[in-house]
Order: C-alpha cells, then sequence, then structure tokens
C-alpha cells in the first residue's frame, strides 16, 4: 500500500510542486470532496495534514500535490515511482457540504487550487453552476488549469505579476464579479494561504455572500486527540481536524491562525537545514 | 480471637519471627533522571523478588484477587516466585492478564490488589505490582514465552476497533477462542494510550511494542491508520466485511480545555498534544526525528492527575528550570497515585496547589509570557466527595511561564458515534451499554468498552473491561441472543 504510481514535478524551481497519484485504495473509496489526510513520510518522520487533488475509486488511487517548503515536503518530493510513502491515514475531516447552492465561486490560490479541484467537481455534479477562479504568482507556476476547466462551468486566472490572465489578485476578479459584473453568487469556496483567504472573506462578508474557508492549520493526530489545529471561530475554540477543515469564513479568526501557524519556524529550519546536507533518513 | 488470648496467657510463646520489611524497589537517582527519557524505576533483582515473594502468607481465601480487575491468580503466581520458578508465574499470569509488563508499572494497584492485602492491616502489604513486573520482565530478558496451542478457526471475524489496553484484552482473549481477529487502530502504531499518552520513562514503549507483537504471533491482523467512522463505519464493517460482531475501545480521547482567556496562544498545549509529540512522536529526539517540541523554561501544567505528572515530568526532562504543578485542590485531593506525585516531588516539580488558574497572558507576537492564578481554599465536600476549592477573593498573582499545558481530562471521542446513527451515546456522547459486563451496545452484535463508555479511567480497568467483552462476545457468538435496550433495541 501507498506505494507512488505516478509523479508528475508541476514546478521544477524552489519551492518545487510536486503531484503524485498513490495507490490508496480504502482512501480512494471511503473519501469525499473536502477531506484531507496525514502521512508520515518514512520511519522517523512526523504526521503532517496534506489534502487531497483527486481521487480514482475504481483504480483505488487518490492524488496528493504539495510544495516542497519544509523537511517533510522536501523529503516526500525525493520518492519516484515505485517508492512507498510510510503512512497515509485517512480520509479525514469533515467532507465539505455539497448541495445545490445554485451558482458557486470556487477560489483557489497557489496550491490551494488542488484541493479546491474535487469541490468543484463534487459542485458541478450536484447542479451548481461553477465558476472558478485561480490565483498564481506567475504563469508558469499555476497549476491544476485543465483540471479546473473540466470541473467547473468557467475559470478565470489571476496573476501576480501579470502573465497570464487578470493583472492582481484572486480578490480583485472577485470583486469585479460581484460589483461589476453584478454576478449572483450564492456560495464562494475558498483554499489558498491564509492570508488569501482573510481577503477573500472580507470582500464577500459586505455582500453577505456565504464563504467557506478550508483551513490547513498544524496537526499532529488528525482525529480530535491533541488540539494542536486549533482556531477560534465565532468566538468559540474549533479544531479543523475533526469539526473542518471547512468552516464559515467569516467567523474565523485568521489573524489567530497565522500566528498559530509560526510556531515552529525555528525547528523546520534546523530540520531543513539538515535535510539539505543530505543527513536526512530516506526510505 | 482465641489465637489471641492464648498467646496473651502464654509467656512462653515463641518469639515472633522478625517482620520483612516491604521491598523498596531501586529507582535512578531523582537528579540524573530528571535529565533522561530512561525508566525511573528499576525493577527488583531475584533476590528482592524473593524476599518479597517470601512475605506472601499465600490466603487460602485471597482478597487481593478480589481487587484485580482481571482477577490474577496473585498467590499462585507469587508462589511460583518462592519455588524459583518464574516461567511458570508468567504462564499464571497470563491465564488472566496478557500485559503483566505494562500492568506491573502502571497499574494503581495501592488501590486494587495491594489494598486488599491481609498483610497492609498491621504492616505494609505485598507488592504485588512489583513482583507482576519482575516476572514479567523475567520472560522478557529470557527469549520469548512459548506460544500456546490454539482451538481450530471457528470461522468468526471480530473486529477490534481501537488498539489501546481494552482492545490488545479482546484481541488476545478472541484469537485464543480460534476466532479471526483485526484490530482497526487510528495512529500509526498500536497500544493505544500505552504508547501515546504513558511517557517511556514509566513505560518504556519496547516492552509495548513486544505485546502488540505477541498478539500478532497468535494471528491477530492490526490495520493502522484506520480511523473507523472516517474509512469504513461501524455499518460497513458487519454488513459489507463480514464481521460477526465489533468492540468499540476507541477511548476518551479529546482533551478538554478550560474556556479562559489565552488559551489558544503559542506555547499553550493539551497535555495530549504534548505526549504525543514526545511519546508516539519521539520529539525529545528532534531533529533526529522530525517531529518538533519546544524546550521551555518555565512550564506550568494544569490539573491534578497522573497525566499532569507525566506532563510535568516530561517538561522537566526537555531541560524546564521551573516545572509546576498548577491545582486548584489541594495534594490531598490529588487523583494521582501517590507514587507518581512522590517520584515528581523528588525530580524537582514545583507543586503549587489551592491555585486556579484565571488568564493566561501573552505578547505581541502570541506566545505565553505568564499564567494569572487565583488562591483557593478548602470548602464542603462535592459531589466527588472531594473538598470544593472556593476561590479567596483579590488573591490574584501571576506566576512567569513560557508555556501552559492543560491537563485537566478528556472526554469521548466523537467519531463513532456521529457516524453510526443507530449506536445510543450518553448526553455526555459516551456510549450506552446494557451494564459494565455485558458490554452490549444498543446495536446488535456491537460491544463497547474502556474509556469510551466509563469516561477517562485507568489501562487496567480498560482491560477489564475488554475481559468481559470479551466473554460476553463469546456468548453472542455462540448463543446469537441480544437484549433488548428500553424495549425498542433490535432484535
Amino acid at each position: 500500500m501507498y506505494e507512488i504510481l505516478k509523479k508528475k514535478v508541476w514546478q521544477e524551481e524552489k519551492p518545487r510542486i510536486t503531484e503524485f497519484e498513490v495507490d490508496a485504495p480504502e482512501i480512494a473509496r471511503a473519501h469525499r470532496a473536502g477531506q484531507f489526510v496525514i502521512l508520515i513520510v518514512d520511519e522517523n518522520g512526523e504526521r503532517i495534514p496534506l489534502t487531497i487533488a483527486d481521487k480514482d475509486a475504481e483504480k483505488g488511487t487518490i492524488s496528493i500535490l504539495f510544495q516542497e517548503v519544509g523537511k517533510s515536503t522536501m523529503c516526500l518530493g525525493k520518492l519516484d515511482v515505485g517508492d512507498r510513502i510510510h503512512h497515509i491515514t485517512g480520509p479525514l475531516g469533515k467532507p465539505t457540504h455539497v448541495e445545490k447552492f445554485g451558482t458557486v465561486v470556487c477560489v483557489g490560490g497557489g496550491i490551494g487550487i488542488a484541493p479546491v479541484h474535487p469541490i468543484a467537481k463534487a459542485m458541478k455534479e450536484a447542479g451548481n453552476k461553477v465558476i472558478s477562479i485561480l490565483g498564481a504568482r506567475s504563469k508558469d507556476l499555476l497549476i491544476y488549469e485543465e483540471e479546473m476547466k473540466a470541473a467547473s462551468h468557467e475559470i478565470r486566472v489571476t496573476t501576480d505579476d501579470g502573465t497570464y490572465g487578470r493583472h492582481g489578485f484572486v480578490t480583485d476578479e472577485l470583486k469585479a464579479m460581484i460589483e461589476e459584473e453584478k454576478i449572483p453568487i450564492d456560495l464562494v469556496v475558498v483554499i489558498g494561504p491564509p492570508i488569501m483567504m482573510k481577503f477573500v472573506c472580507k470582500v464577500t462578508e459586505p455582500h453577505k455572500i456565504k464563504t467557506f474557508a478550508s483551513l490547513n492549520t498544524i496537526m499532529v493526530d488528525g482525529t480530535g486527540m491533541c488540539g494542536a489545529c486549533r482556531v477560534t471561530v465565532g468566538g468559540k475554540t474549533r479544531f479543523v481536524c475533526v469539526d473542518g477543515p471547512e468552516f464559515d469564513g467569516h467567523q474565523v479568526d485568521f489573524e489567530e491562525m497565522m500566528m498559530r501557524q509560526q510556531q515552529y519556524l525555528t525547528e523546520e529550519k534546523i530540520a531543513v537545514e539538515r535535510c539539505e546536507k543530505q543527513t536526512c533518513h530516506k526510505n | 480471637m482465641s489465637d489471641e488470648k492464648q498467646t496473651q496467657g502464654a509467656p512462653k510463646a515463641k518469639p515472633k519471627k522478625p517482620k520483612i520489611p516491604r521491598q523498596a524497589m531501586p529507582e535512578q537517582d531523582p537528579h540524573v533522571r530528571a535529565k533522561n527519557f530512561d525508566s525511573v524505576t528499576l525493577g527488583y533483582a531475584d533476590e528482592q523478588a524473593l524476599t518479597e515473594a517470601s512475605r506472601c502468607i499465600q490466603c487460602k481465601k485471597p482478597l487481593c484477587v478480589q481487587g484485580c480487575p482481571v482477577s490474577i491468580d496473585i498467590p499462585g503466581f507469587i508462589k511460583a516466585i518462592k519455588e524459583k520458578d518464574y516461567a511458570k508465574a508468567v504462564q499464571v499470569i497470563k491465564e488472566t492478564n496478557l500485559l503483566p509488563a505494562v500492568c506491573g508499572r502502571v497499574c494503581p494497584q495501592e488501590e486494587q490488589c495491594e489494598q486488599k492485602c491481609i498483610l497492609g492491616k498491621k504492616q505494609e502489604p505485598v507488592a504485588i505490582g512489583r513482583l507482576e513486573r519482575f516476572v514479567a520482565d523475567y520472560e522478557a530478558a529470557h527469549g520469548e514465552a512459548p506460544l500456546p496451542e490454539l482451538p481450530p478457526k471457528t470461522g468468526k471475524k471480530i473486529a477490534v476497533v481501537g488498539a489501546g489496553p481494552g482492545g490488545l484484552t479482546v484481541a488476545g482473549d478472541l484469537i485464543r477462542k480460534g476466532h479471526d481477529v483485526t484490530v482497526f487502530e487510528a495512529l500509526h502504531k498500536a497500544g493505544g494510550v500505552l504508547i501515546y499518552g504513558i511517557p517511556e520513562f514509566r513505560l518504556p514503549k519496547a516492552i509495548v511494542e513486544r505485546e502488540v507483537d505477541y498478539l500478532q504471533k497468535l494471528g491477530v491482523v492490526f490495520k493502522m491508520n484506520h480511523v473507523i467512522g472516517k474509512i469504513r463505519t461501524i455499518y460497513q464493517l458487519m454488513k459489507e466485511d463480514g464481521f460477526d460482531a465489533v468492540f468499540i475501545g476507541s477511548g476518551a480521547g479529546l482533551p478538554w480545555f478550560m474556556d479562559i482567556p489565552g488559551e489558544n496562544l503559542n506555547g499553550v498545549f493539551s497535555a495530549n498534544e504534548y505526549l504525543t509529540r514526545n511519546n508516539l512522536m519521539k520529539a525529545f529526539d528532534f531533529p533526529n526525528y522530525d517531529t518538533p517540541i519546544k524546550r521551555f523554561k518555565n512550564v506550568a501544567v494544569i490539573g491534578g492527575g497522573n497525566v499532569a505528572m507525566d506532563s510535568v515530568r516530561t517538561a522537566l526532562r526537555l531541560g524546564a528550570d521551573n516545572a509546576y504543578i498548577v491545582y486548584r485542590r489541594g495534594r490531598e485531593e490529588m487523583p494521582a497515585r501517590t507514587e507518581e506525585i512522590e517520584h515528581a516531588e523528588h525530580e524537582g516539580v514545583q507543586f503549587k496547589n489551592l491555585t486556579a488558574p484565571v488568564r493566561i497572558l501573552g505578547n505581541e507576537d502570541g506566545w505565553v509570557t505568564g499564567l494569572e492564578c487565583l488562591k483557593m481554599e478548602l470548602g464542603e465536600p462535592d459531589a466527588s466527595g472531594r473538598r470544593r476549592p472556593i476561590p479567596i477573593e483579590g488573591s490574584e498573582f501571576v506566576l512567569d511561564m513560557d508555556a501552559v499545558i492543560i491537563a485537566i481530562g478528556t472526554s469521548a471521542n466523537p467519531l463513532i458515534g456521529q457516524t453510526t446513527p443507530d449506536l445510543k451515546l450518553t448526553r455526555r456522547g459516551y456510549i450506552e451499554v446494557e451494564n459494565e459486563t455485558t458490554c452490549r451496545t444498543s446495536k446488535n452484535g456491537v460491544f463497547a468498552g474502556g474509556d469510551i463508555v466509563t469516561g477517562a479511567a485507568t489501562v487496567i480497568l480498560a482491560m477489564g473491561a475488554g475481559r468481559n467483552a470479551a466473554n460476553a462476545i463469546q456468548e453472542y457468538l455462540e448463543t446469537g441472543e441480544w437484549w433488548t435496550p428500553n424495549g425498542d433495541g433490535e432484535k
């Protein structure tokens, strides 16, 4: 189990972005849009939460997509087709609430586009009109464009440097859709860097557009046991792993969440330096 | 009575045998051990074990056995020690207890077998727990225990949810009845609280691994990374995967927080998180292991139970200069074992009793800087029988702190309840059972035991529940009989 069947490098330039198709039949069968996995790369590895970009229940595979921003993802990126990931647990978290809302805008930023993909797909299947906004720093860094095209009725792209699509941020596009094009939007689903999710929520809030934000916090067990992932939602402490990962974005305390994400920066740096010196334990 | 009179009236009575004192167990020096994660207690040598065993008077009606949740033949195994037949001593214990090396270390014997020991009336009770550990360690040091002969396969399939002490006991009992047993564990290692919760210095993980290996050799199948309720539901296990019965031992794993200001600051952890990072993930050996843990200098652990003691002693070992227990009642009221409290004291833990935290203070970067507390005094006993703590007005004070670990208890893990609609839960989310002997839930063929039924308790009580559940499952497999909960259950 957990054998890597396919490897695709979306971006060679550091930090590298890689996608694996992994043999995990039981997870593939049970997975619903919005759920995630926790994996351990090797014997001495840590438990890291990763989103699921796609699955094939019949083939028994899931696709995970990650950017090499820390020690564990760097080690993961060193694995090749035929290698096995040490452990994968999932699917975890509550599935996205999918029903016919009307018009659903799916916003994905950076590698956050990947986990938006199964949600867009499910929303489309449920009879919604799905418009997706994909944001990237630059054209070369845009991932999952074709997949998102297939999963949506329409896609719109923004790049920070203007090399593709609208020159600007996903919030600019969303604002234009609401205020200039006056598209009636029933629901926004957003996944991406916390700062982006925060501003997307700020755009939709005055218009009272329901907005789901899918949070990716520090986790250990991922089953509700430790509370490392806790966030404040509507003034109450919630666990992202079992109460989420999706919450009403207008209620999420993003400032606190971003502050909590900083906890292990020093340790992460130590681990990355060791890994770059090739002293990390490879499978 | 008559014996006493005779003694009084007979001045020439035999001189009394000098009383042999209860044998102390060697331990690492407190100053040394407070800096390492090696086992605190070192176990008896042969001599000590023989001396201690000789104190047992081999009661005809042994009360100690009544005090044991799994009814170990205590005089039986001690007799074998006296005869230096240690292998037999292990066998006697293993007839009823699969995990002697674990129980010898973490059972609260002072509230169970040893509390009932008749010697305890006049002197100190026989050190049953230390002797249990001695024989279990003897077995480990002298090669593997022979595998028992298993009966022919029955063709029945049992699913066990959770590889903690309760689930392991069910698995061990039922595999020996000839059934196929599969254990589903949410984490990547089996053992439950024995692996993620209890620290290495109190229960070496190699011991737990050995016990799990033994079950695997008996044929128990372990499926790690299987969060039941997520990857499979109880319904699917029974209807699609063909399990004839299910035991749920998923534990009380959800940590409580206090709901005081500052609880989401960086540097505030649940005891579960702090201990899991350290025990399951071996963060104390970062960066050789990837999971990080901060080495804080001033650490407050809130709570007075065994988990609080484990956490505060872990903080010391990670290099804390000041490691505090902050507890709102007095030392007498602490639920932790006396031995654990004493060990913590010897190692240099500072106790702030009759102290209740009211607020965690932090800096602009979001890190903990202090803990504001209130002094308490004790009033009348409350529902738990312990004296109720009452705040003393105007007694607020601040302790400088860079980490706060919350060890005030846990509640039921909701994942199975949420995904098994026909499973009745109590108001607090625990699984309702007919009673703790039959362990039968409201769902036909589904049994439950341990913390998920009782709320957080001890390893041995979960094992006792596992034993009961295994018997009940066996009976159910033979008779197919079920019960009618409140007249509306399934038949």
